[in-house]
């Protein structure tokens, strides 16, 4: 998790800001000065060796190993491998939580981002640390957090163990921070007076918000409710306990993955299998990052 | 219903509910049941074993940070954004994928396997694995902490003090370190709260071994997993929860302190 709001100024009170700019280095030097992009003569060969090397050792490789083992035998056998009816009812329920969890996250990571800006009021910087709460829980915590609220045997009464609206208010809790903490920066910057404005010369507070507002904060909700998506797409740990992994109900992708790897007759079999479903979960996050940056360079080419 | 009410009814029931109950849970059976959860010697091992894993994992992410937010901070090289773009590329990866990769690669049938044989290592289901993986999952934690400030200092001042015959190393720790340390710090904040925090991408690597392997997260999953005792798992949940209310604080006070 990670990771940030951009290099943008750091979220205002409180709060580990975990949501890492995709963007790079590479936009950030271009509005920062000429003294930012001149280079301190030219960088040593053997020092970008080792650092290309650890990133390839770490992270290159091992997904390429990924993708390679879907496949290593033959492009049938990730078809088959994919479209196994229990492994296509689970990536259908991840992909439908994931974009549930994007749409619900940009709506309600504005309004409470909204709230934090223009509102003060006693109790806002509670609020300000509950949004970091999430991030900075680990997720099997978050799963028992969960557990201990809409468990069997729940003081409020509803028990969603086993139910896919139990996964989805788990994955609501985990991405709670990322469109807030993408969302909160930019309307910290937005200029008022365009508002005002457009108040006085008699336009109401919906078509001010709709007309000068979101067209500004568009780019950080969007990009927000990618990160959330990512993220959603691939969790595991808060939904372990809440889901119980019923087949054709309550199973989803990365516990698919994780049941694949545990089951020790035909290895190499079970181990393609693993792999054809995670290429599929890693071609999604690389597409997602992609949208991120294609967001930012427009940001950026704009502003 | 004012939008205040929206965002603090969210909040509430989405986050500070649950944790409240969990809180709730945790105590109810008394504070001696809550610390005689916490000494059982597995318990103990567990939290060991992260403090392992997460030192050494923050340690290495650190160094590499430093080495990494400095290059793409000041030098232009061909492949700079692609370079980018893949130490960005690990949060979005899902932990359970990690933990495959890792074992397709430095498992005993991975590619690295008869190496690691023939040289007596142990990779997968042991700390070396571990510690890959949680290195893996908090890559750009403090990258991308000190990048934006690097670039905002730029390099006035360390050309100055090259121009007046300070070799690199002094460079490095005269100028560029009292620079970014604020940042550096909350960089390694989060990077060890991440560490300290990792289930998906350890549970798969580590083989899961009771006493061995298991790290403090691991351990409660293990036990609520196998309905063993769901008592010492909130107890030690409870802990765990702590150290990310910490985090969360130490993180704001630091920030704070950047901003006078």
């Amino acid at each position: 998790m990670s990771i940030d709001l951009a290099d943008a100024p750091p979220a205002p009170a409180g709060g580990v800001s975990p949501v890492p700019s995709s963007g790079g280095g590479g936009r950030a030097s271009a509005g920062r000065g000429v003294q930012a992009r001149q280079p301190f003569g030219r960088i040593s060969g053997p020092t970008l060796g080792v650092l290309v090397l650890w990133v390839s050792l770490i992270v290159l490789l091992p997904l390429t190993a990924v993708v390679g083992k879907a496949f290593g035998s033959g492009a049938g056998d990730f078809w088959s491998a994919v479209t196994e009816p229990r492994v296509r009812s689970a990536l259908e329920l991840t992909v439908i939580l994931a974009v549930g969890v994007a749409v619900v996250n940009a709506i309600m990571g504005t309004v409470i981002a909204w709230v934090l800006v223009r509102e003060r009021f006693r109790g806002s910087s509670l609020l300000e640390f509950a949004i970091d709460i999430p991030f900075a829980l680990p997720t099997i915590v978050a799963g028992l957090v969960m557990l201990a609220l809409y468990g069997a045997n729940s003081p409020v009464g509803i028990n969603l163990v086993g139910a896919r609206t139990g996964m989805f208010v788990a994955l609501l809790f985990v991405t709670l921070p990322f469109t807030v903490r993408t969302v909160q920066p930019v309307l910290l910057d937005l200029d008022r007076e365009a508002e005002q404005a457009a108040a006085s010369l008699g336009a109401a507070p919906n078509a001010v918000f709709r007309r000068i507002v979101l067209p500004q904060i568009l780019p950080a909700m969007a990009s927000g409710s990618a990160l959330a998506f990512a993220r959603a797409l691939g969790e595991y740990g808060s939904l372990v306990y809440i889901s119980s992994a019923l087949p054709f109900k309550t199973e989803w992708a990365a516990q698919v993955i994780y049941g694949l790897l545990q089951d020790p007759t035909n290895v190499d079999r079970t181990t393609q299998q693993a792999s054809a479903i995670a290429a599929i979960l890693l071609v999604a996050s690389a597409l997602v990052l992609v949208t991120l940056t294609v967001i930012e360079r427009r940001v950026a080419r704009r502003g | 219903m004012g939008l205040r009410t929206i965002a603090v009814l969210y909040v509430g029931i989405l986050v500070l509910l649950p944790v409240g109950v969990l809180g709730y849970r945790t105590f109810q059976p008394g504070l001696a049941e809550f610390f005689s959860a916490l000494n059982d010697p597995l318990a103990q091992h567990a939290f060991q074993m992260t403090a392992i894993i997460a030192g050494v994992s923050t340690l290495i992410n650190a160094v590499f940070g430093i080495a990494m937010g400095i290059l793409l901070a000041r030098y232009e090289f061909p492949g700079k954004r692609l370079l980018s773009a893949f130490v960005d590329l690990p949060v979005a990866v899902s932990p359970i994928v990690v933990g495959l990769a890792l074992i397709l690669v430095f498992g005993p049938q991975g590619w690295f396997g008869p190496v690691e044989n023939s040289a007596g290592i142990v990779v997968i289901n042991a700390k070396p694995g571990m510690i890959i993986a949680t290195v893996f999952v908090s890559l750009p934690l403090v990258v991308r902490a000190i990048v934006p400030v690097l670039q905002q200092a730029g390099m006035e001042q360390e050309q100055a003090a090259a121009s007046l015959g300070a070799n690199a190393v002094q460079r490095f720790f005269r100028i560029t370190l009292p620079t970014i340390r604020i940042a550096l710090a909350y960089g390694v904040v989060l990077c060890l709260a991440r560490c300290i925090g990792e289930y998906g991408a350890v549970l798969v690597v580590s083989g899961n071994i009771a006493g061995v392997t298991e790290t403090a997260p691991l351990r409660v999953g293990h036990l609520v997993q196998d309905e063993l005792d769901t008592q010492s798992a909130y107890a030690i949940t409870f802990v765990l929860m702590l150290i990310s209310v910490a985090a969360i604080l130490i993180g704001a006070f630091i920030r704070r302190r950047k901003k006078i």
